[in-house]
């Protein structure tokens, strides 16, 4: 099989790439192992400030609106981060104490909200605040689960009876000037959590959970099916194992499900992840990247690569595949033309490109150019 | 010597991370509380069951296998293949006559065939479903496949020598649904063999993949064939023939679930074990040609089935039925049809079995097709009767869109 290029990893550095080169009417396809970090997905995206309309198109056309304001956002224990480009359903508040008086709102048997620590958290900003717990004969199902109830199920049942949550919480509601909502709405119908929000008459935030995180995989899946709708093709499942080199060129890839059928195209982009996703691996002599044995940067002193104080910034996760400007990978010394690395397998080699989702996206954009740029020159 | 290579455990299962990425795309989760999840009843209880066989817990049957946690997990667990070595491993208890004649396709697909007329009629009579879903706990909803009164086998053997008349030879692992079902399917893929100057043969005397009887606890038996299927491979392979079939999930389960779940070593020969649109794919791209009808025309929507996804190939059909003229594709997103083999005609899983292949049943209705296309025979049961749509399998479709 052949592509124009072909991209390893379907994380959010990989969808944006292929999307962005499928735009441009290039044959791509993305190769992922698993899921991957969007999982996790808080819903702001680190290291942006105001975001170029490139970004904010490319979001809005995959379904994905984004807004952008300087400040803070909630995290699950009541606690603020800085933030500035987020999803439409993740608030960004000037400061901390964005209400007077909360209504925190959980339902019976959800144990993966943690709205008693929320309210704390809340509390020590001088908000006052309620929790209340709702009972709907629609989750009793999931309440006799033997796994506990996850967010992704919840989703799943809350998404279509919206209505019926805004009616119970007007009802608990009383003099109180904002309801937090557990993160458990609109993974099948992106539309709900505005619609909550429209029909309730206080504000209404929305607070992370455990994982998975409901915005993150609807993310995931609105990126992915705008790929696929562009005529990217998309391959779960599927571990590149290795690649045939010829000099400074990549011919083509072999992967775990297609074994002895190669994948050849004309540019490569690896977008593997960090060592979450295996992008990068370690063991006690060194740090590796799998799939082509990359040149890597770390620390040779291998005790220098962590340091003791758990809250520290951990010097590991600044260790990642070397590259040139372009971000064309570089392999035992050789810098590679058509073969580029970009988003969490990067580290922080590049720091101008930011870290987490910014480096994600700006180290695509950057690759794509490349690659577009490339071709006009043959 | 590596550490890894001591430390790496059976179905990578201290891999798991315990990110619960797998939970998010268990179909059977999402519908049945009685089910705990991929991670809890793969990785998690795994820990438990080396301690002590006593931590097995039941409720690991409500797996259908559908392997879509490994496809979504991130850390390569092979979540699935936990879970079922687990049930082979520990579950004793003897499988209920029903799940045994679920599983025997192939001993009642000869049992049923030469009275297939009156079979036919009989599983078609409402009476009939009432007494199955009574005695037995077979749904009385479920519509049952039909037999054919000639197998597929007998057909094939007697185009034998006309066959061999071709330059190039592959051996069909045709499995029970061609064989006793649907032996339109094994002419349909003759013809495209054929159209590509290649021959079919059988295989000397394959057996049921048995995928069905490893669900139903009857592993014993599916060792069996599996070990007879893997030698047949074999020797066919050893006379230079590759091996080709139509059903994803048997191809599957000889290539995969031999090596993993029964501890049939098949890696000498697993690489010429084939689906036809893999097979027919790589022939095109080497070069071959096909002549198409030139006033053909399909609207198609294709399903991807579960057991396709795990083998990665779901691409190969789809670009197979992107390169028949006058083809109009839409591609389905990925969603499991809830049946999974004879999952869905348990009594216990009917409303969760249609539960878990609503979104599909909606998604397709959307697409309106004429055909949806598919390359597993259960699916196609689960889709027809579900809905109004017809379903074919991908090859069928290339068939009717060739030259005569
Ligand atoms: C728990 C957690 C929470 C985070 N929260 C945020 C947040 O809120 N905001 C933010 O901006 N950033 C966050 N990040 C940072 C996040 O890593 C980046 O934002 C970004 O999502 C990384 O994207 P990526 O595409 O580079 O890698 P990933 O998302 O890790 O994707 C890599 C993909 O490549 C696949 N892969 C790996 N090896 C192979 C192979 N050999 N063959 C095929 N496929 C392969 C993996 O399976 C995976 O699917 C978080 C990270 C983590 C771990
Ligand atoms: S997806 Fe994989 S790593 Fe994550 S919890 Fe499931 S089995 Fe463990
Ligand atoms: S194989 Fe399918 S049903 Fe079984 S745990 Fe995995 S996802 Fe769930």
């Amino acid at each position: 099989m052949k592509f124009d290029t072909v991209i390893i990893g379907g994380g959010l550095a990989g969808l944006v790439a292929g999307i962005s080169l499928q735009k441009e009417g290039r044959n791509t396809a993305i190769i992922s192992t698993g899921q991957n970090a969007l999982h996790f997905f808080s819903g702001s995206f680190e290291s942006i400030g105001k975001p170029s309309d490139r970004l904010v198109t490319l979001f809005a056309e995959a379904g994905i609106p984004l807004h952008y304001k300087e400040g803070v956002r909630l995290m699950p224990l009541g606690t603020f981060r800085p933030s500035a480009l987020a999803l439409e359903d993740i608030d960004i508040f000037p400061e901390p104490r964005f209400a007077g008086k909360v209504l925190v709102v959980n339902f019976m048997g959800y144990h993966d909200f943690f709205a008693p620590f929320l309210a704390e958290g809340l509390e020590k900003q001088g908000i006052e605040c309620r929790v209340r717990l709702l009972n709907l004969p629609e989750l009793e199902a999931l309440q006799l689960s033997q796994s506990g109830m996850r967010s992704s199920q919840m989703a799943r049942i809350l998404d279509p009876i919206w209505e019926k949550v805004v009616q119970e919480v007007r009802l608990i509601l009383r003099d109180e000037d904002c309801v937090v909502l557990p993160q458990v709405f609109g993974m099948y119908d992106p539309s709900v959590p505005g619609l909550i929000r429209e029909e309730l008459p206080v504000r209404v935030a929305f607070a992370g959970t455990l994982p998975p995180s409901v915005p993150g995989m609807r993310t995931q899946q609105l990126l992915g099916r705008r790929f696929e709708k562009l005529g990217g093709r998309l391959l779960k499942g599927d571990n590149v194992l290795n690649a045939r080199i010829d000099g400074n060129r990549v011919l083509s890839v072999g992967t775990k499900n297609l074994d002895r059928h190669q994948i050849q195209a004309r540019n490569f982009i690896l977008a593997s992840g960090g060592y979450f996703s295996k992008g990068l691996k370690s063991n006690p002599f060194g740090i590796y990247e799998p799939v082509l044995g990359l040149d890597v940067e770390f620390d040779s002193d291998r005790n220098a690569w962590y340091d003791a104080s758990f809250a520290a910034d951990q010097p590991y996760m600044s260790y990642g595949v070397r590259t040139d400007a372009q971000l064309h990978a570089i392999r035992q010394g050789v810098t590679l033309e058509n073969f580029y690395a970009i988003g969490s397998v990067l580290g922080a080699t590049h720091p101008e490109l930011g870290f987490g989702g910014g480096l994600a996206i700006r180290s695509a954009f950057t690759a794509v150019d490349s690659i577009l740029q490339s071709a006009s020159e043959l | 010597m590596k550490p890894q290579e001591f430390t790496h455990s059976k179905y990578n299962f201290e891999e798991c991370m315990k990110c619960t990425v797998c939970t998010a795309y268990c179909p059977v989760l999402q519908v049945n509380p009685l089910f705990p999840g991929p991670k809890q009843c793969g990785p998690d209880e795994e820990r438990l069951r080396l301690k002590d066989p006593y931590f097995f817990n039941a409720a690991l049957k409500y797996c259908m296998n559908c392997k879509r946690c490994e496809v979504a997990c991130p850390s390569e667990v092979n979540v699935a293949d936990l879970i079922q070595a687990a049930r082979i491993r520990y579950d004793h208890s003897a499988p209920k006559l029903r799940d045994q004649i679920l599983a025997s396709t192939d001993f009642m697909g000869s049992l049923a065939r030469p009275f297939a007329p009156i079979v036919n009629s009989v599983t078609a009579l409402p009476i009939t479903a009432k007494v199955l879903d009574a005695t037995l706990g077979v749904d009385k909803h479920r519509k049952f496949p039909k037999y054919s009164a000639f197998s597929f086998e007998r057909w094939l053997s007697r185009h034998e020598k006309q066959q061999a008349s071709f330059p190039a030879q592959i051996a069909y692992y045709h499995g029970c649904y061609v064989n006793y079902n649907e032996p339109q399917l094994g002419k349909d893929f003759v013809k495209v063999m054929n159209a590509l100057g290649t021959g079919v043969q059988l295989l000397d005397k394959e057996k049921c993949c048995g995928i069905a009887m490893i669900t139903n606890g009857m592993s014993a038996k599916a060792g069996r064939n599996a070990r007879h299927n893997t030698a047949i491979i074999r020797k066919a392979v050893e006379k230079g023939l590759q091996v080709v079939g139509t059903s994803s999930t048997c191809i599957l389960t000889l290539r995969n679930e031999y090596p993993e779940l029964l501890g049939v070593d098949n890696s000498d020969v697993r690489e010429d074990i084939l689906l036809a649109s893999r097979y027919i794919y790589e022939k095109l791209e080497n070069g071959a040609k096909l002549r198409f009808k030139p006033d053909f025309k399909l609207k198609v929507a294709y399903h991807v089935p579960c057991h396709m996804e795990k083998l990665g190939w779901g691409i190969f059909t789809e670009q197979l039925l992107r390169s028949i003229p006058g083809v109009e594709l839409t591609v389905l997103d990925s969603a499991c049809c809830g049946i999974a083999g004879t999952y869905g005609f348990k009594k216990e899983n009917y409303e969760s079995s249609q539960a878990i292949g609503q979104r599909l049943f909606d998604m397709i209705a959307e697409a309106d097709p004429e055909v949806v296309a598919c390359d597993c025979e259960t699916c196609k049961w689960q889709i027809e009767m579900s809905t109004p749509y017809k379903v074919m399998n991908p090859i069928s479709i290339l068939a009717q869109a060739l030259e005569d």
